[in-house]
């Protein structure tokens, strides 16, 4: 199947993996965290956006998915000499005490936990609309972490659990990030896809097609949460610890802010803005400590960055609903398209 | 033969009937017709007859099946296929992907394999778009194909609506108001593309209309409807002499 697409398709990942193969090599440690939380939340957002964007299904529980793969995840690859440092307050349970895997299984099997948590909660609901779910969904996301704080045997409670492997970089994240984007794309070509969109689209349309909006609604809420707890399981191994409080809504709010930004149901969207939105938190820390105007100092005002993205969002929502790409693509199509204009312009 | 049948199904939405003991006779590969004034229930029927509603009294039998109660898309599955009253077309995709999507209930692929494009999927995929294509080419479409929805002349949405149902394979065909909004010109049109789509896909036809000129010119049987009672069944020309029918359109003049 080596058609000029195809060879396109290679041609940009193997670009692709040359440029993270140069950066890997001439970045800080500091930049190459940002690389790696950049494509991390790549993973969260694309994960949301099937949800969100593909399916229509308004979700506000993702943190909470997250937290089952990182939690899954961490508990596989941490050694037992590290568990039994960790819980200090009551011993973990015996069958995770022993258990040690590599990082790669540990990923599948964060992803999986989190999906089937994702179906159990999301098939009792999945009847509700818009608004209803998303109360509902934003319900998961505290539940999980509640359980998560108050299981101490099994998640170590309040306390978290720290020094996990620092598994997570660069050939790890981006690889992951390259097939959740191929995934997205095949996934939103196939048939399947295209009745997520009707159910977006029209339900009651969509279910006189005879598309089982249950099973349907049922399968994209189980894979986003896959992908959910694929992006926790890279995320606790980059930051070597975690803790129930690092999934509380911010962590969704966060994510459903790049979906938006990038145009809810657009991949390539997503993509942009997750770098974008990665970096600019990382840029914009400043803003969090005291600021020096020159002629007088701002106190440091604590969640000061928040409240920039907050009234970011308000104002994508506000006057700019379609996001950066509504739900278009960068395809090769586009790319002409808009050269072409250019050119006319110019000339 | 009958493809259709309701026995003395009624529907009621708290205090109001809205449908009171009808029962229909839908022939195999017939054009039956459903009139009556606005609000007479005659969407209702539809819906129940879709799974939409379920019938508070009755049943109905479809193909020699009760579907009764049975869930809409299962019911789309066992070939009954309808369009709306209020156009709902996936407005923001391609007129091709409304109709491919509409072949989705009888792909047999699952998630994985559609995801891998397998060999097995993308042999499926070329055949159902081979026949949406050919679909699109048999009701005109075709050179909107790659256009969204939304951007057809209201009369094309109202074809590709009955474009996608037809995608679905149906035996029976339920048309909600198919002439709405159109001039006359397209009203005769859509009469000979009615009796087209009988015969090419080999279906039956169950249709709501309030030009009258379309029903009379099209339908070999019609029932009337009023308050939700049947008033009154028969040929077009039975119906037109029909006094009780004459009364309940009194004033409704068209
Ligand atoms: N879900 C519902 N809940 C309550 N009442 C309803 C519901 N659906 C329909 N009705 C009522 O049932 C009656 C019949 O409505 P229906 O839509 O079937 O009429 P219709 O014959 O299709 O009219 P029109 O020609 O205006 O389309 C109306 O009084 C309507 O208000
Ligand atoms: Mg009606």
């Amino acid at each position: 199947m080596l058609n000029k697409n195809n060879l396109i398709k290679i041609g940009l990942i193997m670009v692709t993996g040359i440029v993270l193969a140069i950066l890997n090599a001439t970045l800080g440690r500091y930049q190459l965290r940002i690389l790696n939380l950049a494509g991390i939340y790549i993973v969260l957002g694309l994960s949301l956006n099937l949800i969100n964007g593909f399916t229509g299904l308004f979700s506000l529980g993702h943190a909470g998915f997250m937290a089952v793969g990182a939690y899954a995840s961490a508990l596989l690859t941490m050694s037992p000499a590290q568990k039994s440092v960790n819980f200090f307050v009551k011993p973990i349970v015996p069958f995770l005490a022993n258990i040690e895997i590599g990082f790669l299984p540990a990923i599948i099997i964060g992803g999986v936990v989190a999906a089937i948590v994702g179906a159990v909660l999301a098939a009792p609901i999945l009847r509700l609309k818009d608004d209803y779910l998303a109360i509902a969904t934003l319900g998961f996301g505290e539940i999980i972490r509640v359980v998560f704080t108050n299981t101490q045997s099994l998640t170590n409670g309040a306390l978290g659990l720290k020094g996990l492997p620092s598994y997570t970089n660069t050939g790890y994240t981006w690889t992951i990030v390259i097939i959740t984007i191929a995934f997205m794309f095949s996934l939103r070509r196939s048939s399947y896809g295209k009745a997520f969109m009707a159910i977006r689209e029209d339900e009651i349309a969509a279910e006189s097609m005879g598309i089982d909006l249950f099973k349907h609604k049922l399968l994209a809420f189980t894979i986003g949460s896959f992908f959910a707890g694929v992006g926790g399981a890279l995320l606790a191994h980059l930051m070597g610890t975690i803790d129930p409080l690092m999934f509380r809504f911010l962590m969704t709010f966060n994510i459903l802010l790049i979906v938006v930004l990038g145009g809810i149901g657009s991949i390539s969207g997503t993509i942009i803005s997750a770098i974008i939105v990665t970096i600019s938190m990382e840029w914009l820390r400043f803003l969090d400590g005291p600021i020096d105007l020159g002629f007088a100092v701002i106190h440091s005002v604590p969640g000061m960055r928040m409240v920039l993205f907050s009234l970011l969002l308000m104002i994508v929502i506000l006057y700019y609903q379609h996001g950066l790409m509504g739900q278009d693509e960068i395809t090769l199509e586009f790319v002409k398209e808009k050269l072409k204009r250019f050119k006319k312009k110019e000339a | 033969m009958s493809i259709l049948r309701t026995d003395s199904i009624t529907m009621k939405f708290g205090g109001l009937t809205a449908v009171s003991e009808l029962s229909l006779n839908i022939p195999t590969n017939g054009i039956v017709g459903l009139i009556g004034p606005n609000g007479a229930g005659k969407t209702t029927i539809f819906n129940m007859i879709t799974g939409v509603y379920t019938p508070t009294t009755g049943n109905i039998i479809f193909d020699k099946i009760d579907i009764t109660g049975m869930k809409s898309h299962l019911i789309t599955k066992n070939g009954i296929a309808r369009t709306f009253q209020n156009i709902r077309l996936f407005k923001d995709l391609t007129v091709l992907d409304n109709v491919m999507i509409a072949n989705h209930l009888r792909l047999k692929s699952n998630i994985i394999s559609s995801v891998l494009r397998t060999p097995d999927y993308r042999k499926k995929e070329g055949h159902i778009l081979k026949k949406s294509i050919l679909l699109l080419e048999q009701t005109g479409l075709i050179e909107y194909k790659d256009d969204k929805a939304s951007s057809l002349p209201y009369g094309k949405q109202r074809k590709l609506e009955i474009a996608r149902a037809l995608a679905t394979e149906p035996k029976l065909l339920l048309l909600d108001e198919p002439a709405a909004g159109m001039n006359p010109q397209e009203s005769i049109e859509l009469m000979e593309f009615v009796k087209e789509i009988r015969d090419a896909f080999d279906l039956s036809v169950l249709m709501i209309e309030h030009h009258m000129q379309v029903i009379m010119g099209v339908c070999e049987k019609i029932y009337v409807l009023d308050y939700g009672v049947n008033i009154a069944e028969g040929n077009p020309e039975e119906i037109q002499n029909n006094p009780k029918v004459i009364e309940a359109y009194l004033g409704v003049d068209e």
